[in-house]
């Protein structure tokens, strides 16, 4: 035998160079829609062609003589314009963006710009003059990108270096050559990306029950985005039972996930990151407070998942609330405080939205409240302040609770009428976008202790909440000693927005969750599989910033009915890592009490099975096979058809020899004088 | 459409191949035992020397680049060596086999003389060399892409079926000489199959240079066929008579 080649590489990377670090776009569901892309079932494939500048379409759209093309858009084509173009031809067979650095200076945001339109309290039985955006457009820089169907596989290109080469693959064999085309081997692109769900929610759970019902092996073609909410009270309350209906609750609300045009590329900076951040921050002052304990309200701070989704979360409580199926009910929420968006403020305003419709209906002292906490906010540098009066609610997890009952509340913003987001929902939402900037050459550690100008900036904002709810609660004293801490905050901000895998993280986790603290940027997407990591880290950093360290055993701590006195229905108990003992490896672990629970935030049109629902979410998410990309030459249809005519040509030819060989073999083959051999 | 690529590649390396085994092997089942075990025993040969070769580079530094590429040349010397004790070993055997034959049946003579199964050992050799050779690039031939993108050359798989072909043919004639050397003692032709299969291997040591493995290896399966015909009873003037007799459209005679 002999060795083909020198190294032994196998023949499959003599031809093919895979893409590792990509991230697809893949198809989600609603009730009456589909959206995002689709491949083929066995990859869609395409000369590359690179378009950095919009006379480059040209080539693809009508003058490239070898379609179907697989583009690679520069960033900042990535617009609605070109997409349409795209959309229309048959001539593109995929598209692999690269990543714009810097960000788009005009931002870019592929959300809608009526974020939840239709699922918040404005419609046309409640505030018609509201709904739809007719007054404010929130997300005036939103192309809607992220809700249009494709049928071909978009990919995101995070890595530079293999933009570079896919880039280098194209100058070596595809550049025009003088207006004539290029000529063969060209450089080609293939992704996979097959969805298995089709047209709306209701067909492909329709699906999926037929498929529980008859298959042996059912497969399922869709699932529904679910996870958990995170909830602590300030005062301990019993989780078994129902609150009496006389105890009232000031209910603090963020959402903590967000989106992309991407499958799991969600930094969330700004739109979640940033105000979950903060209430967690705030929720520490005020734990923090002496006389915590003698407030005559409780304080429910509430962190919902799949608020993006048309309000998965909230309107999963609300429905729960309702059903009496969770320990408060509706009568119990006194006021509710909502923080959404609140690291770009212009200058020091706070922006306070309240809703229109229920000001006019019901006289709230709400404001009045506030504005009483305005005096209360002077040293920190925050300024209160009202937005107008005919201007409605931002989308807000609060308005699922309007929607529900009257309840007066507040939503907390750093935009007066717009966002101040131009990046709002999209894969640039970044630290950068929130102007975190840490100085140069700084160990890991060290950036994680560094003090941002922006965590200072919503360590001011975490003040002004925390006093203003020490206030609504009912506390009398002074409240200048209710300071939120900004070396907590930056702590939040680094592992939440820069890395996950980091000494304090890994310190207030349980030791069999440290595999989920991942080097790579964290991304706040809600997912089907639950908890996603977000929602983990969110419990536990609650659970460190807001309960007590109890001495316990391991035994003890992770079985609290069998320990007297642990009160299993008032507290949570977690036995976490700790942190790394200076000199060795081992780590020192303790129990940590809180009062933090999770509680499922999973749509209720599917408890109630209803997938065309107009009044829940019905998001679901496609499943597919397999998600890759890859690149390679492809030879001209010639040389192939030629490989085809000599392979038959040999084939026919042989037989044919052989067969006239072996009829006259008597003939070439002489038999030899000798009569004891035996002859052909 | 690179199907056609793979049915091309296929054609052109196991065309002739099954052409012979259609022909001259399929009708007879003790034939097809002998091509059978064969393929097995140059199988066996492939696994020991790939054995030591995994061995001696797993011992070795995997990043010393001269290294590697010495410890590859020997052990592909070292598996053409095997390979060739092997085929003398399947001699041995084939010999007893002849015996047993010439006991078994009526009239004393055995039902197959030791040409022919030099023949179709050869063939069996041939086959499951070329097998291993071809079917991982058959495999990849049906994607979409073809080699070419690290900068190897386009004609990869075209030179490795054309390879595959003329090896088959090779191990073909080598078996019909070796044979006949071990037979009638002539060790000049035991060497020279060894010398021979040397050469096409390290030929291929040119590669990507394909004018340096191609070439050479289809001038030896030229010579070696030539030699092989004459051992077998050929002549020129058989030669002559067979293609006169094909050009006047005779009708064949009843195939042996």
């Amino acid at each position: 035998g002999f060795f083909s080649s020198c190294e032994g590489n196998s023949v499959e990377r003599k031809i093919y160079i895979p893409l590792n670090k990509t991230a697809p776009c893949v198809r989600l569901l609603n009730a009456t829609h589909q959206i995002g892309c689709q491949s083929s079932i066995s990859g869609d494939t395409g000369v590359i062609h690179v378009v950095e500048k919009e006379e480059d379409l040209n080539w693809v759209l009508a003058d490239g003589p070898h379609p179907p093309y697989m583009i690679l858009l520069d960033g900042n084509l990535f617009n609605r314009l070109v997409m349409q173009q795209l959309k229309g031809t048959s001539r593109v067979s995929g598209l692999a963006v690269s990543i714009a650095k810097p960000n788009p200076p005009q931002g870019f945001s592929p959300g809608l710009k009526c974020p939840n339109d239709g699922f918040g309290v404005y419609s046309k039985d409640y505030g018609p003059q509201y709904a739809h955006c007719n007054r404010t457009v929130w997300n005036p820089v939103g192309s809607g990108l992220s809700y249009e169907d494709f049928d071909f596989p978009i990919f995101l290109l995070e890595d530079a270096n293999e933009t570079q080469v896919i880039k280098q693959c194209y100058q070596d064999h595809n550049v025009p050559t003088d207006g004539s085309g290029p000529e063969y081997p060209l450089c080609a692109m293939q992704l996979f990306s097959h969805m298995h769900a089709v047209t709306s929610t209701v067909t492909c759970m329709r699906r999926n029950s037929i498929q529980n019902t008859f298959s042996i092996n059912p497969e399922t073609v869709c699932d529904p985005l679910l996870d958990y909410n995170v909830w602590s009270t300030l005062h301990p309350i019993n989780s078994s039972e129902k609150v009496d209906p006389k105890k009232e609750f000031i209910m603090v609300a963020t959402r903590i996930d967000s989106h992309s045009f991407f499958w799991n590329i969600a930094p969330g900076a700004e739109s979640a990151v940033s105000s979950f951040v903060t209430h967690l921050a705030a929720a520490e002052a005020l734990h923090k407070a002496s006389d915590v304990h003698l407030l005559q309200r409780n304080i429910m701070f509430t962190f919902f998942q799949g608020e993006t989704f048309d309000y998965i979360g909230s309107s999963r409580m609300v429905y729960d609330m309702e059903k009496d199926k969770f320990p408060l009910r509706l009568e119990n929420i006194h006021s509710f405080v909502e923080l959404n968006q609140v690291a770009l403020r212009n200058g020091s305003i706070l922006w306070m939205h309240t809703d229109p419709v229920s000001r006019l209906n019901k006289k709230l002292h709400i404001q009045n409240k506030k504005g009483g906490t305005v005096n209360s906010s002077v040293g920190a540098n925050v300024t209160l302040q009202e937005v107008g009066f005919s201007q409605s609610l931002p989308p807000s997890s609060f308005q699922r609770f309007l929607r529900a009952r009257h309840i007066p509340g507040v939503v907390l913003t750093d935009h007066q009428a717009s966002f101040q987001n131009r990046y709002y929902q999209s894969m640039y939402d970044t630290p950068e976008n929130i102007r975190m900037q840490y100085p140069e050459g700084l160990s890991p550690e060290e950036t994680l202790e560094y003090v941002t100008d922006t965590a200072k900036s919503l360590a001011e904002v975490a003040t002004v909440v925390a006093r203003a709810l020490y206030r609504l609660a009912g506390g009398a004293n002074d409240t200048s000693a209710i300071q939120a801490d900004p070396k907590t905050i930056t702590q939040m901000l680094y592992g939440f927005l820069i890395k996950m895998n980091n000494s304090w993280f890994q310190s207030i986790i349980k030791p069999d969750l440290k595999g989920i603290l991942g080097d790579d940027v964290p991304q706040h997407y809600v997912a089907v599989s639950s908890p996603v990591n977000t929602t983990y880290l969110v419990q536990y950093v609650l659970a460190n910033l807001t309960g007590t360290v109890v001495n316990l055993t391991k035994e003890e701590c992770l079985n609290p009915e069998k320990t007297p006195n642990a009160e299993k229905e008032m507290y949570d108990y977690a036995w976490v890592q700790g942190s790394l003992d200076p000199n060795s490896t081992s780590r020192v672990p303790y129990c940590v009490r809180s009062t933090v629970r999770l509680s499922k935030a999973l749509s209720p049109a599917f408890e109630l099975r209803e997938w065309g629902s107009t009044e829940y979410s019905t998001w679901t998410e496609s499943r597919w096979k397999e998600i890759r990309a890859r690149i390679f030459l492809v030879a001209s249809k010639e040389l192939e058809i030629i490989t085809l005519v000599v392979g038959i040509a040999i084939l026919v030819f042989s037989l044919v020899a052989t067969h006239f060989i072996n009829a006259k073999a008597d003939v070439l083959f002489s038999i030899p004088r000798d009569p004891g051999a035996v002859a052909y | 459409m690179t199907l056609a690529v793979f049915f091309g590649c296929t054609f052109i390396a196991f065309g002739p191949a099954f052409s012979l085994f259609l022909f001259t092997i399929a009708r007879d089942p003790l034939r097809i035992i002998i091509l059978i075990a064969g393929a097995f025993f140059w199988l066996v040969s492939l696994l020991l020397s790939s054995l030591i070769w995994f061995i001696a580079v797993k011992a070795s530094d995997p990043r010393d680049e001269p290294l590697q590429k010495g410890l590859l040349i020997f052990g592909v010397m070292f598996s053409v060596l095997l390979q060739e004790a092997f085929r003398f070993l399947y001699y041995k055997l084939l010999r007893k086999a002849i015996e047993g034959l010439v006991a078994l049946s009526e009239d004393g003579c055995s039902p197959i003389s030791i040409q022919q199964m030099a023949y179709v050992a050869g063939v069996g050799f041939g086959l499951m060399s070329g097998a291993f050779s071809m079917i991982n690039l058959l495999a990849d031939a049906l994607g979409p892409g073809t080699v070419g993108i690290h900068g190897d050359s386009q004609l990869y798989f075209l030179t490795s079926a054309f390879m595959t072909m003329v090896l088959i043919f090779l191990h073909t004639f080598w078996g019909i000489l070796f044979f006949h050397g071990c037979e009638n003692r002539h060790w000049w032709e035991i060497v020279a199959v060894v010398v021979m299969h040397l050469a096409v291997s390290g030929s291929t040591f040119c590669n990507p240079l394909y004018v340096g493995s191609l070439v050479p290896s289809y001038v030896l399966m030229a010579i070696a066929a030539v030699w092989a015909y004459m051992l077998s009873g050929g002549s020129v003037q058989n030669l002559r008579r067979f293609l006169l007799c094909a050009q006047s459209g005779a009708s064949p005679q009843p195939a042996s």
